[in-house]
């Protein structure tokens, strides 16, 4: 369970990145922060594993303030996956995987099974393990990230905007690889993005943010859709400008959902 | 052409190639007065670049500091030192190692500089220390820079290396002040191009160590042109 209380960010040049910030994360969810670039989605992110040290207000992971744990320590057991990637480039994918592992003194032997392994299970061949990252596509360096972020096999999963920089096709891809892994792996989750059906598809739970990180509305992605709080989150997620209603047509003997412009979106069973 | 020919003959001379005073010697103690001065230097200028290069500040300042150091003749330094030490190697090795500071720490920093600050950044935010940071990740993606700074180096040390021999009776720089003083210049010719050779070799070696550093921070050679993606089977 990770607990924000309160947690503020001002940066020394005067700007406020988070004002004021709440919000608990129950374990084995997927909490995903849902904002514009700016939003302090990242600074909230980072505060977690202590890359960012709040200003004001405390972080605690299982109750215990992160302030009181050794960084380096904090950050081997918490998963990270970072929106550029972060690979090293100077070693081979299977050594990027086994990173964690072999700094906190796992054999090569075994840190290496492990690093084929944690490749399959993110859906990426074996013979792509002696590759370095350059020679990989995007969406393959994503998921060499998110197996790296698995490695130690940690309680929590940090993702910053994970597969923002991927085509939309190898995006949904990767959605269902993560939503495959939570099922078996029932992960402690804090996910940031700006893609409101990224959001939506991957949360349990969404928290819309305005700028400075304040909570505009928080919902499963049907309270959200149902009952926007306000013009912000109605804009926010296109429920202003008809993008999310749909109508239902006639076809023969079936019912079909269409959206404003009369095209097809799926059928009703 | 003339004095070249006389340069050789004196080159060819038997004697010259053997004994403690003979051109291998000789030429052995070039080689170590230069090592020693290089490793000198890199005590003080590779620290002092991680240092500069792992915070990414300074670098202005430090700069500054070193081509102002670069300003420096060496001639007046080794008489400084000359005056304090004495007559021996010492002074000449001070020396050198002040004159070598200058292109290490700049190998090192800029190579620092050189990498992709989110490459770090990351490192550390999946759990490596900062020393981890340092020797795991800056340190080899930046050896080719810094094995550039270390050529630079080497090679101004092993030419200037000469003026050992004006406290002591070391080095290659041994022939050229004799042939000075006894208006020898066939000697002075031989002596520097002894001194000639020996910075080719060197370079060549240096030069091959920098492609090897070159494999080391970039494996996949992604920055080589000729090299991108190898056409292995390339895989879904
Ligand atoms: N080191 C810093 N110094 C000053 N301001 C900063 C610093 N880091 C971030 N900020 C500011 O804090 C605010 C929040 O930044 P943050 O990176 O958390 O946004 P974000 O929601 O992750 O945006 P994006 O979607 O573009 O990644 C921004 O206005 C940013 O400019
Ligand atoms: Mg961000």
């Amino acid at each position: 369970m990770i607990e924000f209380e309160h947690v503020a960010k001002h940066y020394p040049d005067g700007t406020v990145a988070v004002r004021d910030f709440s919000l608990t994360v129950p374990s084995h969810r997927c909490v995903v922060l849902l904002g514009s670039s700016g939003s302090g989605k990242t600074t909230l992110l980072r505060m977690v594993n202590r890359m960012v040290d709040p200003t004001g207000g405390r972080v605690l992971i299982d109750d215990a303030d992160v302030r009181d744990s050794d960084p380096v320590a904090l950050r081997r057991s918490i998963g990270y996956v970072l929106q550029s990637g972060g690979l090293l480039p100077h070693r081979t994918v299977a050594d990027n995987v086994a990173t964690v592992p072999l700094l906190t003194g796992a054999t090569r032997r075994a840190a290496r099974s492990r690093a084929l392994e944690l490749l399959g299970r993110v859906g990426l061949d074996e013979s792509l393990a002696q590759r370095y990252p350059a020679q990989l596509s995007g969406g393959q360096q994503q998921r060499v990230g998110v197996a790296r972020a698995l490695a130690a096999d940690p309680n929590i999963l940090l993702m910053d905007e994970p597969f923002g920089a991927v085509d939309p096709l190898v995006r949904r891809e990767l959605q269902d690889e993560l939503l495959r892994l939570q099922s078996d792996l029932g992960k402690t989750i804090l996910f940031v993005t700006h893609d409101v059906d990224e959001a939506f598809r991957l949360g349990d739970e969404v928290i819309v943010l305005r700028p400075q990180a304040e909570i505009a509305q928080r919902g499963t992605s049907v309270e959200i859709l149902a009952q926007p709080a306000d013009d912000f989150v109605r804009g926010f997620i296109g429920a202003d400008r008809g993008r999310r209603s749909l109508r239902l047509a006639t076809s023969g003997g079936r019912q079909v959902a269409v959206d404003l412009e009369g095209h097809a979106v799926g059928i009703l069973e | 052409m003339s004095l070249l020919s006389e340069a050789w003959a004196w080159l060819a001379v038997e004697g010259r190639w053997s004994g403690p005073a003979g051109i291998p010697a000789r030429t052995a103690q070039h080689l170590a007065v230069t090592g020693v001065a290089v490793l000198l230097g890199a005590v003080v200028a590779v620290p002092a670049g991680i240092l500069v290069g792992h915070a990414r500040r300074g670098a202005g300042w430090v700069a500054a500091l070193m081509g102002g150091a670069r300003a420096v003749p060496s001639l007046g330094l080794l008489t400084l030192f000359g005056l304090w030490l004495g007559i021996g190697v010492e002074a000449p090795l001070l020396t050198l190692a002040v004159l070598a500071v200058p292109s290490l720490l700049a190998g090192v920093y800029s190579g620092f500089l050189a990498i992709d600050e989110a490459i770090p950044q990351a490192a550390r935010a999946v759990g490596l220390s900062p020393g981890q940071v340092v020797v795991l990740v800056e340190l080899p993606l930046a050896l080719p820079v810094i094995v550039g700074g270390l050529r630079a180096a080497t090679l101004q040390v092993v030419a200037t290396a000469t003026l050992a021999a004006y406290t002591s009776d070391y080095g290659l720089g041994r022939y050229l002040f004799a042939g000075l003083k006894t208006r020898d210049y066939a000697q002075m010719l031989a002596g520097s191009l002894i001194v000639i050779a020996l910075a080719l070799a060197l370079e060549l070696l240096l030069a091959a160590l920098q492609r090897a550093a070159r494999r080391v921070a970039d494996p996949a050679h992604t920055s080589d042109p000729s090299g991108r993606r190898p056409s292995r089977k390339d895989h879904p």
